[in-house]
C-alpha cells in the first residue's frame, strides 16, 4: 500500500469541490458519480512517493506542493498565428487551450464516412454518447494521477473510426499551455474498429514558459487488424509538470506504432502499456527523450503479450545534458498461454555530461516456454574515434559533437514514415544540440 | 613540405615511434612500408593529431609551421588528410552533408567562401566523375553498413574533395580486392600534383604497382631503417621483413 500522508493532495480534493458544478457532465448522473468515485479513489491513493517502487527515481512532490488549480471555465484567447506556428500542416487539427477545446483555433477538414472526431467536453454532456463504458473498464486506476485525472477531466479528444475505414491525413491534438498555475486534466479516446487506420499526433506544447501541470490520458482501442500510429510530442514549458498516461488494447493481428518524444518539461512521467490481447498483434514502442539544464523524464512501458503469437518490438534511447535526469522502466511480461511470442527491448542512452544521470531498468518476465525475448541497456558517451574522425575532416570540436549526437537520436525521428511529422521532430532535434545543424543533416 | 625530425611517440606509455625522421616535398609520393608493429599507423594518427599519441622528442614541421601545436581541425584546414586504415561510421548523419560540413569548415577556417548546396553538389558531381563513382555512397550515412572497400572509396572520395596538400593515406589498401585497390590507385593518380604530396603507408607492394612512389621507405622498430627508390618497394616484396629483425637488434643496441 501507499504510504498516504494525512494531507496528500488534499488541496485537489478540495478544488475538485468547489469546481465541480462546471466541470462537463454535470448533468449526466454516470459522469457525475464517475467523477466523484475517481476522486474517492485519488483520495485513497494519495500521490505516489519515492516508496512506491514505480516511482522510487521520480518524485512528484512539487505538484502536490504546486496547488495547480482546475482550469473549468473559458480558456483565455490565444492568436491564432501562435497556434498555427505549432500545426502541422494538411492534417485534422484539434486545439486545446488549457485543457479545453477551441473550435475556433481548429480545423478539422471533411471527414471520410465512418470517421468521427468530437471533443470529450461535448460527449459527456450528452445522455448516451456510448463512452460510458469505456470509462467502466478503465475505472480501475493504475495510478493516482490516473484517478485524478477521470475526478477532473475537462475535455479532450474522443476518436472514433468505423469498421475498414482508412484516414489518411494524421489527427493533430495539439495541447496548449498558456497560464500560469493551472492544472489540465485530458482525456483522450480512440476507437478503431476493425481493419481501420489512423495516425494521431499528441501533441503538448506551451505559449511561454509558465508553471503548469499536465495531467493527460490517453486510452486507445484496436480492433482485429486496426492499424493506429501514435506519436506522442511533449514539447512542454521548462517550467512545467508533465504527467502522461497512454493505455492501449490490441485485438487479433492489430497492429501499434506508438512514440513517444520527450522533449519539454521541468518534470516530465509517461506511462505506457500495450496489451495484446488478440492473436498475432504486434506492437512498436519508440521513444527519445532528450534532456538538459536539471530536466527530469520518466518512461514507464508495459507490454503484456496476453495471448500467443504476440510481438512487441521497443526501441528508446535518451540522450542527457548537464545535470538533467532520465528514468526508462520497460516491463514486457509475457503471460504463460503467450506461446511463440517475440518481444525485443532496447534503451540507449548518451550521457553528454558527468553531472547527468539514467536509471534504466529492462524488465522481461516470462511465463510461457516457447518464446523469443531478448532485451539491451546501454549507457555511454560520445566515441573519441568519431570525434577524431570529424576533427580530422576539418569540424570543430564543438560541431563534431553536436553532429555524434544528432545522429545518435537521429535513428528515432528516421523511423516515422509521416514526412512532414519526421520533418518537424528532426528539427526540433537539431534545435536542441549545443550547435544548429542545418536541415539536411539526416541521412 | 613536411620534415620530421628524430620523432619519437609513446602510445600508452610504450615507446613505438623511436626518432623517426622523413622530408616530404611537394609533389612526391612518399611509401613508407614495414612489417606489423612497426608503427606506421602510429606515424599517420601523430601528423593527423590523433589524442593518446605523446610526443616526447623531435619535431614535426610542415609548411614552415610546428604541425605538432594544431588541433586536428586546425591541421585539416591547412591541408593536412588522413585517409583512415579503419573509416569510423557515423550513424543518422548524412554523407553528403557530413561531407560539406567538413568542406566549408575547412574553407571557413582557411578565410574562403563557403559553397552552397548547389556549388557543393557541382563539385561533388566533377569529383565522383574524375573518380569513376556512383552516387549512392552519398544519400548513405556515413560510413555506415559500407563494406571495407566502400568505406576506402569514401576516404579517396574525401580526400578528392577536399584537396589536401598532404594526403596520408593508412593501409588504405588493405582488405581491397584488386578493382577496389584499382579504384583507390586511380584516385590517387589522378590527384597527383606538383603542388600536393602523399605518404602513403602500406603493408604490401601491391599499391605500389599501380602507385608509383618517388621514395620507399622501410620503417621498422620504429624508426626508417632503410630508403631507396621504387626498386626497394619490390625487393622488399622478394625478400619480405625478416631480415629487419637483424637491423632492429643493432638499433636496440644503439646509444
Amino acid at each position: 500500500m501507499n504510504a498516504v500522508t494525512p494531507d496528500s493532495g488534499l488541496h485537489y480534493v478540495e478544488d475538485f469541490t468547489r469546481n465541480k458544478a462546471s466541470l462537463p457532465g454535470r448533468q449526466q448522473p454516470w459522469v457525475v458519480a464517475l467523477r466523484e468515485a475517481a476522486m474517492r479513489r485519488f483520495l485513497a491513493m494519495g500521490f505516489p512517493t519515492r516508496h512506491d517502487e514505480d516511482w522510487k527515481y521520480t518524485s512528484v512532490a512539487p505538484i502536490e506542493r504546486g496547488r495547480f488549480l482546475l482550469s473549468s471555465g473559458q480558456p483565455r484567447a490565444v492568436d491564432k498565428p501562435q497556434v498555427d506556428a505549432q500545426a502541422l500542416p494538411g492534417v485534422h487539427l484539434l486545439v486545446f487551450v488549457d485543457g479545453h477545446h477551441v473550435p475556433t483555433l481548429s480545423k478539422v477538414d471533411a471527414l471520410p464516412a465512418g470517421v468521427s472526431i468530437a471533443s470529450l467536453a461535448t460527449l459527456l454532456e450528452r445522455r448516451r454518447s456510448g463512452i460510458e463504458t469505456q470509462f467502466e473498464a478503465a475505472a480501475s486506476y493504475p495510478s493516482a494521477f490516473a484517478a485524478l485525472n477521470a475526478a477532473c477531466m475537462t475535455d479532450g479528444a474522443c476518436v472514433h473510426l468505423a469498421k475498414g475505414v482508412r484516414l489518411d491525413a494524421p489527427i493533430h491534438l495539439l495541447f496548449l499551455s498558456v497560464t500560469y498555475g493551472l492544472a489540465a486534466h485530458t482525456r483522450s479516446l480512440v476507437f478503431a474498429e476493425e481493419d481501420s487506420h489512423a495516425v494521431i499526433v499528441e501533441h503538448h506544447a506551451a505559449l511561454g514558459t509558465p508553471v503548469y501541470f499536465t495531467n493527460t490520458v490517453t486510452d486507445i482501442v484496436l480492433g482485429r487488424r486496426a492499424q493506429i500510429e501514435h506519436h506522442k510530442l511533449q514539447q512542454e514549458s521548462v517550467r512545467a509538470f508533465h504527467i502522461a498516461a497512454i493505455t492501449a488494447d490490441l485485438a487479433e493481428q492489430s497492429r501499434l506504432i506508438s512514440t513517444s518524444f520527450a522533449l519539454g518539461a521541468a518534470l516530465a512521467r509517461t506511462d505506457i502499456v500495450a496489451k495484446l490481447n488478440g492473436e498475432g498483434a504486434e506492437c512498436s514502442l519508440d521513444g527519445l527523450y532528450v534532456a538538459d539544464s536539471r530536466q527530469h523524464i520518466d518512461h514507464h512501458t508495459r507490454i503484456d503479450h496476453n495471448v500467443p503469437r504476440g510481438t512487441s518490438r521497443e526501441l528508446y534511447k535518451g540522450v542527457l545534458d548537464d545535470a538533467s535526469r532520465a528514468v526508462f522502466n520497460g516491463k514486457v511480461i509475457v503471460h504463460p498461454d503467450a506461446q511463440r511470442s517475440d518481444a525485443a527491448q532496447t534503451n540507449r542512452n548518451l550521457l553528454l555530461s558527468e553531472h547527468a544521470e539514467i536509471d534504466t531498468k529492462p524488465q522481461l518476465e516470462i511465463w510461457a516456454d516457447d518464446v523469443k525475448c531478448c532485451h539491451a541497456a546501454t549507457v555511454g558517451q560520445l566515441d573519441a574515434g568519431q570525434i577524431f574522425y570529424l576533427r580530422s575532416r576539418g569540424l570543430d570540436e564543438e560541431t563534431a559533437r553536436a553532429l555524434l549526437t544528432y545522429g545518435f537520436a537521429a535513428e528515432m525521428v528516421q523511423r516515422i514514415e509521416h514526412p512532414e511529422l519526421r520533418q518537424r521532430l528532426d528539427g526540433l532535434l537539431r534545435g536542441r544540440l549545443p550547435q544548429q545543424l542545418e536541415a539536411e543533416v539526416l541521412s | 613540405m613536411l620534415k620530421i625530425d628524430n620523432l619519437h611517440v609513446r602510445v600508452a606509455g610504450k615507446e613505438i615511434l623511436k626518432g623517426l625522421s622523413l622530408e616530404v616535398k611537394a609533389g612526391e609520393v612518399h611509401a613508407i612500408m614495414g612489417p606489423n608493429g612497426a608503427g606506421k599507423s602510429t606515424l599517420g594518427n601523430v601528423l593527423a593529431g590523433r589524442e593518446g599519441y605523446e610526443v616526447t622528442q623531435g619535431s614535426v614541421v610542415y609548411e614552415g609551421r610546428d604541425l605538432l601545436e594544431l588541433e586536428p581541425e586546425e591541421r585539416a584546414a591547412a591541408g593536412v588528410f588522413l585517409a583512415f586504415q579503419y573509416p569510423v561510421e557515423i550513424p543518422g548523419v548524412n554523407n553528403t552533408y557530413f561531407l560539406r560540413t567538413a568542406l566549408n569548415a575547412q574553407r571557413r577556417q582557411r578565410g574562403e567562401p563557403e559553397l552552397d548546396s548547389m556549388q557543393f553538389l557541382k563539385l561533388v558531381r566533377e569529383k565522383l566523375a574524375v573518380l569513376h563513382l556512383k552516387d549512392e555512397l552519398l544519400h548513405r550515412a556515413v560510413n555506415e553498413g559500407f563494406s571495407g572497400g566502400e568505406k576506402k572509396r569514401n576516404e579517396i572520395f574525401q580526400l578528392a574533395l577536399l584537396e589536401p596538400k598532404l594526403a596520408i593515406l593508412d593501409e588504405t589498401d588493405s582488405g581491397l580486392d584488386i578493382d577496389a585497390l584499382k579504384m583507390v590507385a586511380d584516385g590517387v593518380n589522378a590527384m597527383r600534383d606538383p603542388q600536393r604530396a602523399f605518404v602513403v603507408v602500406t603493408h604490401y607492394q601491391r599499391l605500389l604497382d599501380y602507385v608509383v612512389p618517388d621514395r620507399v621507405h622501410v620503417l621498422a622498430h620504429g624508426r626508417i631503417v632503410r630508403s631507396g627508390g621504387p626498386e626497394l618497394a619490390r625487393e622488399l616484396e622478394r625478400q619480405g621483413y625478416a631480415w629487419l629483425d637483424a637491423v632492429g637488434q643493432q638499433a636496440g643496441a644503439g646509444p
